[in-house]
């Protein structure tokens, strides 16, 4: 009787344990998939919070989706600096549709509760396609400097 | 008084020829020197200068070379060649439209392209080519640049009626077909000027191979680089793996695979009676 369900949770382990090797050698966010809860992010505006060093990288802990992952677009929630903040994403690494830019990091821009961003002035290009989705991120659009 | 400021005037005149006649001896042109030694009593007759010859070597000349874009020879598989046949019309047809150069992958080129969020309606990316894929009208390739330290890839169709001009900056080959790896490598390997002027480049002989050889960041890398079945040639594997690693990366190899002659597919007949009909077609 106790034999099946130890032996379950044997292969159970040894499947955790081999997984946990597996994670060591490799980064943790995988380039196939768009983000997701424990991501980790790059803060690309200039607000202080993103920016300043911190023992812990930025990590997204929701995305405001129905299926949870983010796209270009979506807003997540990150857990930055012991914080629970808003972000906007407007890059990630996965190739996205056709003849449409693919990152090499997966940017958010920080956003108040109520849209506004938190930074003055967004370092890195944004990609165009953010204009065209639904949602007031003109404020967001307005701190890019560049777009691609 | 006044004798003495007649002298001084004197004096800074002739300084002020000596310092023209120096000026003469220094600058082969000077057609100043005429006019303020006018000795001979009539002046000489104008002759016009010779009418100079700009050769604009900016601009790119139309390559003269046998070149089948790789995406006209089908996959070896057994769908329908009159699939690609059908195919081949559409892409001659856009072909007729639109100026596709020929290119390589390690080619820096410039694309046009219509967006209608972008100001302007038009965007223009300026990247190296990374990878070619895809056949027939679905032919994609791959650019990629550094942006404000920002790595941005963008994968372009390359029949997309969103195309509006392709531009080759820099036509040259790389030592691999694939340069994905540079998403791996130090990011002054992918960065391209945005402002870049079109190299001028021979229209007749082979492409000339940069045989440039990268340094890659350290290791995580996207992909194992050193494996055989990539058999990447652009990279310095010295600088970033221990002679042992490198042994170790062999274990994968298949050198049985060369001998395999199912998986021999010969495209050099195919590909000669593919270009007959695309110049046949496009010449009509």
């Amino acid at each position: 009787m106790a034999f099946p369900l130890l032996s379950k949770s044997l292969t159970g382990l040894l499947v955790e344990s081999s997984s946990i090797i597996h994670r060591r050698t490799f980064s943790v966010s995988a380039v196939a998939a768009a983000i997701q809860k424990m991501t980790r992010v790059r803060v690309v505006d200039n607000s202080s919070l993103g920016n300043t060093p911190y023992h812990r990288p930025p990590r997204v802990i929701h995305v405001y989706t129905k299926n949870g992952v983010g796209k270009v677009g979506d807003k997540v929630l990150l857990a930055i600096k012991g914080q629970k903040k808003k972000a906007l994403i407007v890059g990630h690494k996965m190739p996205g549709e056709r003849m449409s830019p693919r990152f090499d990091s997966n940017n958010v821009v920080l956003i108040e509760d109520n849209g506004n961003p938190t930074g003055t002035r967004i370092k890195v290009p944004i990609p165009t396609h953010l204009r065209k989705v639904e949602g007031d991120y003109a404020k967001v659009l307005a701190i890019a400097s560049s777009f691609v | 008084m006044a004798a003495c400021a007649k002298g001084i005037d004197k004096f800074m005149f002739s300084l002020r020829l000596l310092r023209n006649l120096r000026l003469k001896n220094e600058r082969s042109i000077s057609t100043s020197v005429c006019r303020l030694a006018p000795n001979s009593e009539e002046p000489p007759k104008f002759t016009p200068p010779s009418k100079p010859v700009i050769i604009d070597k900016t601009q790119s000349v139309a390559s003269l070379r046998k070149f089948l874009s790789p995406e006209f020879i089908p996959p070896r598989q057994r769908t329908d060649p009159l699939k690609f046949s059908i195919e081949r019309k559409d892409m001659i047809r856009r072909r007729k439209v639109l100026n596709i150069p020929e290119f390589y992958v390690g080619s820096i080129l410039g694309v046009t392209m219509a967006d209608s969020n972008a100001s302007g309606k038009t965007n223009r990316f300026v990247g190296i080519c990374i990878q070619r894929g895809g056949k027939g009208l679905g032919a994609t390739f791959v650019l990629r640049n550094i942006i404000d330290n920002q790595g941005v890839e963008i994968c372009y169709e390359l029949y997309s009626p969103r195309i509006q001009k392709i531009d080759v900056l820099k036509l040259e080959k790389r030592l691999d077909d694939n340069l994905m790896y540079l998403r791996d490598a130090m990011p002054e390997y992918s960065t391209v000027d945005p402002d870049m002027k079109p190299v001028p480049f021979s229209p007749t002989g082979e492409v000339s191979v940069n045989k440039i050889k990268v340094r890659m960041r350290p290791k995580p890398w996207s992909k194992r680089w050193e494996r055989p079945k990539f058999n990447i040639q652009g990279i310095r594997f010295d600088l970033s793996l221990t002679p042992e690693q490198m042994e170790h990366a062999q274990k994968w190899a298949q050198p049985w695979q060369e001998y395999d002659m199912l998986k021999e597919y010969d495209t050099s007949k195919l590909e000669g009676q593919i270009l007959s009909e695309v110049q046949q077609e496009m010449s009509k």
